[in-house]
């Protein structure tokens, strides 16, 4: 993984003493609340519900042992003893205090991590493929253009005041695994006829109150020009975005109102005039930071091992584990692990500092030092051996990080929710829990299958409802917690937005609610073999509204 | 109101004035954009020093024309988190080559200003009551940058890969005199 | 025109803990230590209150909320401020063998 060299070094420790001097100001009164609001956000630093909230940057959800051991340690030292892992793949903690915050980034300097635009009206986490490096079926890997990103987009001084937040995601593989439909710019590393590799260019894209997919810029761009091609897209972004209302200030909604053709014109004709300056990447600067990426040393394995099978034969909650959470690895004789943070009951994404030492173990003893942050929530221990699978698993179960549930309906995604969140009109953590006990039994979820399931405490969306198969979204009643179910969406290269199901549900009849859409479903599909959200576009939304409100109100538009 | 230019407070002997206002014959004065082009013959051949004030939701790139004959434009923030001016200075200093004085006004914080210098601007108007020294402060704050911009400075990049001849390619000048005289 | 009773709350500055302005117009953590304001004037100088607190670099974001005054005492009609006056979620977190923030 990337390591940080002297320039790197000195940007992260600068800034952390550009934020002790900012909060030292704050607190002695020569910076007002809304002088200093942007400034600390630009450092992820909000102020939420019960106390402030520190944002964490995971860049493109990568971790080493070192770095999660560290993440405890400031659990322990400055919180409640735990973290979030959120939909960005950055870490959340719930309850710093501003006077310590430059401390705990201090610490995070120590380890080549900050909390850097993780919030504000500027370029923010670069996401990729948490498989990235070790999928079977990768064409490049995505993570050193990211870090290339990452660096480009740190402290620009031409960007850092946008008229919103600015998300950009990039996937490498044929299975789009970092949503790039729902980003402002989403990247995709294809292939031309000549077979060289550049990037498919998306823009446009998002959640909240607005979702809108993206909309495709460029088809082919040739990787030595990203970018001052990412540079236009923003300068483009920065002058035209609307300032005056927060709600139509995303880049989707200049995209929309322009045409995306229109808008790909002007950044067409943006780009021409700086392609061949110094934003043109030296190859010398791609190789160096590709050389961090280069693979670990493998053993040569042969693809099938005697143990690991042996294991799977005999333990049939180890062979439940490894169908459901193990993926198939480009190097025969490894594999890579899902470790699942949706226990039966459990809080989505959150990890108690215990399970994070634990975890940073078990990368170096099983991973090659490396674990992965997903965002669905999730971890990955990316490269480990087929060998070792039943040791690895027996930790995982005992630190109940091994529930075999990726990708089935309690593999929960949620955003923390009234809990937590200002923003919130409802809580989306308590649904959680009970719906991850509903529907507990393993063999449930098998029938069920693949299911994606997300939860949103309010239209921000931070829960990405709107791409759930099924999506719930908390509203706020005459006072009251009620939640609107959504059916249909999907994240991934069939990327849809959920539809509207009808009228919302209370707090006691949303769990019901999603059982009896379950039913619905399991009594009617063509077999195992049509997902649920197959199933849903096959037959659309009649046979849920009817089994949901009684047979009158199918062919009905949603009552809300 | 002070100016800060160069990393020192100056008096401002300019004036903006307003459409409806006459230009006076003698003193430095900027007017708005419209004004400049619909009187341009008449301010052209003025004695006295004319600049534009451009707003933060005009296009630079108006100014082509005419970016080598100003000795000053003035770039509006009207709140310090609408970053428009950004982008202005540095179509005005990367597009245009424009080699005179840019000048920003409004609400801004001593945060921005780094950034303001790193896109090509010179001097900035100082909101009444705001200690001067966090100015220069805030441009220690940092001794190193990842990106090219229109400050000339030597970035990360040409840092760490001193031999190489790529990262000064293109025609346009990237840095005017007067930047170029208080870049550190 | 009968105002519902309110109370006002912020956050501390310092370190964020949520808390409300007392009869003697200091800041408690405690919900049940919050003054109840019966009437909109009295209620808008307590928010002003809130206000010079802030000036003074003690809270951040001083709002006033509805309370229902019970037998028990006032309490927070809403959700939102029942969460908040509880200083934690709903939720109980597990974690491990934290017991309190560990000193250096």
């Amino acid at each position: 993984m990337y390591r940080y060299d002297e320039f790197d070094a000195t940007i992260v420790q600068e800034r952390v003493q550009q934020f002790r001097g900012q909060v030292a100001r704050r607190l002695a009164g020569e910076l007002t609340e809304d002088e200093f609001r942007p400034l600390r956000l630009k450092n992820g630093l909000y102020l939420q519900l019960h106390a402030y909230m520190l944002r964490i940057a995971i860049p493109y959800g990568v971790l080493s042992s070192k770095k999660l051991r560290k993440l405890a340690y400031i659990a322990r030292r400055y919180d409640r003893g735990f973290g979030h892992f959120t939909t960005r793949t950055n870490i959340q903690f719930h309850w710093p205090q501003l006077n310590e915050v430059p401390d705990i980034l201090q610490h995070l300097a120590e380890v080549e991590m900050h909390s850097i635009q993780t919030s504000g009206n500027c370029i923010r986490n670069v996401t990729a493929d948490q498989f990235a490096g070790a999928a079977a079926d990768e064409i490049e890997d995505p993570r050193p253009w990211a870090e290339i990103v990452r660096q480009w987009s740190t402290f620009h001084p031409e960007f850092s005041y946008l008229p919103r937040k600015f998300k950009i995601a990039i996937t490498g593989a044929a299975d789009d695994r970092a949503a790039i439909r729902v980003h402002d710019i989403g990247l995709r590393i294809v292939q031309n006829e000549a077979g060289e590799t550049g990037f498919e260019v998306w823009v446009g894209g998002g959640l909240g109150r607005i979702p809108i997919l993206a909309v495709l810029c460029r088809r082919f761009l040739p990787k030595e020009h990203l970018l001052s091609y990412l540079d236009a897209i923003l300068r483009t972004y920065n002058l035209l975005g609307r300032r005056d209302n927060i709600h139509k200030a995303r880049i989707k909604i200049l995209v929309q109102a322009t045409g995306g053709e229109k808008f790909a014109a002007m950044v067409e004709e943006e780009w021409e005039k700086i392609k061949d300056g110094p934003l043109h990447l030296p190859q010398a600067e791609v190789e160096r930071i590709h050389r961090y990426f280069a693979p670990p040393s493998y053993e040569t394995l042969a693809e099938i091992d005697a143990e690991f099978e042996a294991a799977r034969l005999e333990h049939r909650d180890f062979a439940r584990w490894a169908r459901a959470n193990v993926v198939k690895h480009r190097i025969a004789g490894y594999a890579i692990v899902n470790v699942s943070l949706k226990p039966e009951g459990g809080t989505p994404g959150d990890v108690s500092a215990d399970q994070m030492d634990l975890l940073a173990d078990l990368a170096d003893r099983f991973s090659l030092n490396e674990i992965r942050v997903t965002h669905h929530q999730n971890m990955v221990l990316p490269h480990v051996r087929k060998r070792d699978l039943y040791a690895l698993w027996q930790q995982l179960k005992a630190a109940k990080l091994a529930t075999p549930n990726l990708g089935f309906i309690s593999d929960i995604i949620s955003c923390p929710g009234l809990d937590y969140c200002t923003l919130a009109n409802a809580r989306s953590i308590p649904v959680a829990q009970r719906l991850s006990r509903h529907f507990s039994d393993p063999r449930k979820l098998d029938e069920i299958g693949e299911l994606r399931l997300n939860i949103s405490g309010c239209i921000n969306a931070c829960g990405h409802h709107h791409v759930g198969h099924i999506g719930i979204l908390g509203v706020d009643k005459h006072g009251q917690e009620f939640y609107q179910v959504t059916l249909g969406g999907s994240s991934k290269d069939d990327a849809a937005l959920g539809k509207i199901v009808g009228a919302s549900f209370s707090e006691d009849e949303i769990v019901p609610a999603i059982d009896t859409i379950i039913q619905t479903y399991l009594a009617n599909r063509a077999g195992r073999g049509e997902r649920f959200v197959d199933y849903y576009r096959r037959v659309g939304m009649d046979p849920f509204k009817e089994a949901l409100y009684g047979p009158a109100t199918a062919r009905r538009p949603a009552a809300e | 109101m002070a100016l800060l230019r160069h990393g020192a407070l100056q008096p401002n002997d300019w004036r903006f004035v307003a459409d409806d206002a006459a230009v006076p014959d003698d003193g430095a004065v900027t007017v708005s954009l419209n004004r400049w082009q619909a009187e341009g013959e008449a301010l052209r051949s003025r004695a006295a020093p004319t600049g534009v004030r451009l707003k933060n939701d005009e296009t630079a790139l108006a100014l082509a024309a005419d970016a080598h004959r100003l000795p000053l434009i003035e770039l509006e923030f009207p709140k310090f988190t609408d970053g428009r001016a950004f982008s202005q200075a540095r179509i005005l200093r990367d597009k245009l080559g424009y080699q005179g004085e840019l000048r920003a006004f409004g609400n801004i914080l001593r945060d921005q200003y780094f950034y303001m210098t790193r896109c090509g601007i010179d001097a900035v108007e100082l909101p009444d009551g705001k200690p001067t020294e966090g100015y220069l402060a805030a441009l220690k704050e940092f001794s190193a940058w990842y990106q090219p911009a229109s400050d000339g400075r030597t970035t990360v990049l040409e840092l760490r890969h001193p031999a190489n001849a790529n990262t000064r390619r293109g025609a346009a000048p990237l840095v005017s005199e007067s930047v170029a005289a208080h870049a550190l | 025109m009968a105002a519902a009773p309110q109370m006002v709350t912020a956050n501390r500055l310092v370190d964020g803990a949520v808390v409300y302005l007392t009869a003697a117009n200091g800041w408690s953590e405690n919900f049940v230590d919050g003054a109840v304001w019966v009437d909109k004037e009295s209620a808008d100088g307590a928010l002003g209150t809130g206000e010079q607190a802030v000036k003074a670099q003690q809270v951040v974001g001083p709002y006033l909320f509805e309370v229902a005054v019970t037998d028990e005492g006032p309490k927070p009609t809403s959700v939102r401020e029942r969460i908040r006056a509880d200083h934690q979620p709903t939720s109980a977190a597990d974690v491990g063998s934290w017991t309190g923030r560990v000193p250096d």
